[in-house]
């Protein structure tokens, strides 16, 4: 996020740095986010099969892309809003760790909805990241209205969103790009294509190989990167970010990823994806190939790749605890904020049946929402 | 104090709120240069300019999700869907995001957007230019619902839900845009979100009622009068938050209460009524709490013949008045 070109053989900026405009400590940055983010993601997968939390959405394999893509927005200026894989996203915009565990275990404390929401489902104001529901795809005209808004206000704010192949077939998809690209609205939309729709794989999602081609039918440009490539998915959001700001309108990218893990903790894949399929899918990780990018660049020394792994331990092993122990929602809080004011007009009879809307001594259960997830 | 129809009090009260106020911005189909297809917002387009008044797209689910994104990110939409009617392909923005935004965000997020449809049915527009689709919205928690049924109350109710921090669903019966008529004071008076009002006091017969069938009860209310029931009307004004303390006193009052409501019978916004008159004035009743709605048919009918036959006038609700005082 450097203000100016830094130019290589400055101090601090090798020649991969300098090829996307950038300083290494960026591209530390960047690096620091997507492990914080396998790392963090690894950690639920544990906590879920160890019985701690019900339910993980995993954003392994999409990480890289979404450190690089998020890194050329402002942060607490410019606008995200996310999707359920976007743990890197959410970091690379100012999350901690410890936040996203804290909404794995649906604390009191989670920032994203104060323990109401299943896990994945990021946002928070402080960071300009928009609150997400489930029903995929309509952050798409939040992001988009985010922008018109900006626009109107000139702010000079720009609103990305992000989301799969699969959801981008959402009619508020089409309705949003039409209106931005209409009204060149400073607003970016990241599809993240991971070859699947839960088990549904793309060819059965779209007719064409590519999202991005959709770009055309709304006078946009569709863009697309490798997602295990770093500074290819940074400078194509650079680009986009930079033409939005000029007032030039929307841009389509297309990242390419993988999805290393099933669709979440309650899906089995091995159902719809062959045993060569999953072995061959670790070798295109594309944490490691980063990791030797910056190696081969003099970036990352071994030195500063062993300190990096113990920071990110450390923080996840605090993150975790801090999160065992954090406190339940209080069920007494269960009324607030369906306005932003109290309607005790409407509350029920405290003697009726099941009156006084029963939430003393409610156990919270939560057992019907597991296993229906998807 | 000015004579205003319906219309010109909502067309009035939004002018003074955009000029008051630069962070609302009107849009929606037809709204810009050619003024809304009933003329709502005509002569805003010239006073505002393009960008405060957006002649969108066909997509009515994406004039709600940007105006959720807007009013997330500083301004105060006024969206108007062209007929209630066709608010249905925005029914998800409305109820999975709008409705849910400030309780899944622990109150990190509101959404403070006006949503302005025309409904109702008696103007010869048949299946899809007619309906009522009140009770869909009310019964989602986080959504406010408000029917205004005269200019004053037109006016001050559009203010507040200009100015209230939460999606609040406004709608106005058209048959009322020309038809009705009362005075509207100049200054920036507000009509609280959450009250209803009692607009014809009585002692035998609660009439609550809403929008067009506000006037209707009150019609009604003047022709038993003649036979010598007295019939108190309740105009409910909003009916998410409902205002429940005025309609329980009127009912533990009266002893006996018809709803009156122009929507689909089974599962209307008479039947959320009934229930908690049932359950919270049963001691006081004298009489079934009793419905007057329209017929369970999927759409009002477009000959008018069949269209009268649907449609709930003040003869039906003075019969509906009549049974339930023999009762
Ligand atoms: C409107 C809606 N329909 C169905 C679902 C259930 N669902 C959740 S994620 C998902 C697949 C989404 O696939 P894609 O957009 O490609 O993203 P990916 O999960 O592969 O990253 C489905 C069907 C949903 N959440 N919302």
């Amino acid at each position: 996020m450097a203000a100016t070109k830094p130019k290589a053989g400055a101090a601090g900026v090798s020649e991969l740095a300098a090829s996307v405009g950038l300083t290494d400590d960026d591209l530390i940055g960047m690096y620091r986010v997507i492990a914080t983010a396998r790392a963090v993601d690894e950690r639920m997968w544990v906590l879920n099969r160890a019985g701690r939390i019900p339910f993980v959405i995993s954003g392994q394999g999409h990480e890289d892309a979404q450190a690089a893509i998020a890194w050329p927005l402002e942060k607490r200026k410019d606008w995200i809003a996310p999707f359920y894989r976007s743990i890197a996203t959410c970091l690379a915009f100012g999350m901690q760790a410890r936040d996203i565990l804290t909404a794995q275990y649906a604390k009191a404390i989670d920032l994203s909805s104060g323990g109401r929401q299943m896990p994945g489902h990021y946002g928070n104001v402080a960071n300009n990241l928009v609150s997400l529901s489930s029903p995929v795809a309509t952050q798409m005209l939040h992001a988009v209205g985010i922008a018109l808004a900006a626009k109107l206000r000139k702010t000079g704010q720009v609103a990305l969103t992000t989301m799969g192949e699969g959801s981008s077939n959402q009619g508020d998809v089409h309705e949003g790009l039409n209106f931005a690209a209409i009204h060149k609205l400073p607003f970016i939309l990241c599809i993240e294509n991971n070859g699947y729709a839960i088990s549904v794989p793309v060819s059965k999602q779209l007719a064409v190989p590519d999202v991005a081609a959709r770009a055309s039918g709304y006078g946009i440009p569709g863009v697309i990167v490798d997602g295990a490539d770093v500074l290819g998915c940074y400078r194509a959001a650079k680009e986009a970010v930079d033409r939005a700001r000029r007032g030039e309108g929307p841009t389509l990218i297309e990242a390419k990823v993988i999805r290393l893990t099933a669709h979440s903790s309650d899906d089995q894949q091995t159902k719809y994806r062959s045993a060569e399929e999953l072995a061959d899918l670790q070798q295109q990780d594309p944490l490691p190939r980063f990791r030797k990018e910056l190696r081969d660049a003099g970036v990352l020394t071994e030195e500063l790749e062993a300190t990096i792994a113990a920071e990110v331990k450390a923080d996840i092993d605090a993150a975790t605890d801090y999160a065992e122990s954090a406190a339940d929602p209080d069920p007494r809080t269960a009324m607030k904020w369906v306005f932003a004011e109290d309607w005790p007009g409407e509350t029920p009879p405290t003697w009726g049946f099941g009156g006084g809307h029963g939430l003393e001594g409610h156990e919270g259960d939560t057992s019907a929402a597991e296993g229906a997830v998807d | 104090m000015a004579l205003k129809t319906f219309i010109e009090a909502i067309r009035e009260t939004m002018t003074e709120e955009m000029r008051r106020d630069e962070s609302v911005i009107l849009l929606g189909e037809d709204v810009g240069l050619k003024g809304g297809v009933f003329l709502a917002t005509d002569g805003l387009f010239a006073e505002f300019g393009e960008d405060r008044v957006i002649d969108t797209p066909l997509s009515e689910s994406m004039i709600i999700g940007t105006s959720i994104g807007a009013a997330m990110n500083g301004l105060r939409p006024i969206a108007e869907i062209q007929f209630a009617d066709f608010i249905h392909p925005a029914f998800n923005q409305l109820v999975s995001e709008a409705a849910r935004m400030r309780y899944r965000s622990n109150n990190g997020f509101g959404v403070p957007m006006t949503v302005r449809a025309p409904y109702g049915g008696g103007v010869h527009g048949a299946l899809y230019h007619s309906q009522s689709v009140e009770a869909f919205f009310a019964h989602v928690p986080g959504l406010k619902v408000v029917i205004p049924s005269t200019p004053y109350d037109a006016a001050g109710l559009l203010r507040s839900s200009i100015r209230d921090d939460d999606p609040v669903l406004y709608f106005e019966h058209k048959k009322m845009y020309r038809s009705v008529r009362g005075d509207v004071p100049a200054d920036d008076y507000l009509v609280p979100l959450g009250k209803a009002a009692i607009t014809h006091p009585g002692t035998q017969i609660t009439v609550l009622a809403y929008g067009l069938m506000a006037h209707y009860a009150l019609e009604a209310a003047d022709v038993v009068a003649e036979e010598g029931v007295s019939v108190e009307v309740v105009d409910l004004r909003t009916l998410r938050p409902l205002d429940k303390e005025t309609v329980l006193s009127s009912v533990k009052k009266t002893g006996k209460c018809l709803i009156v409501y122009e929507d689909n019978r089974f599962l209307g916004y008479g039947a959320e009524l009934s229930a908690i008159i049932a359950e919270e004035a049963f001691d006081y009743l004298d009489g079934p709490v009793s419905r007057v709605a329209g017929p369970d048919v999927p759409g009002v009918p477009y000959n008018h013949v069949l269209e009268d036959w649907f449609m709930v006038n003040p003869e039906k609700i003075a019969d509906g008045i009549r049974k339930l005082a023999a009762y």
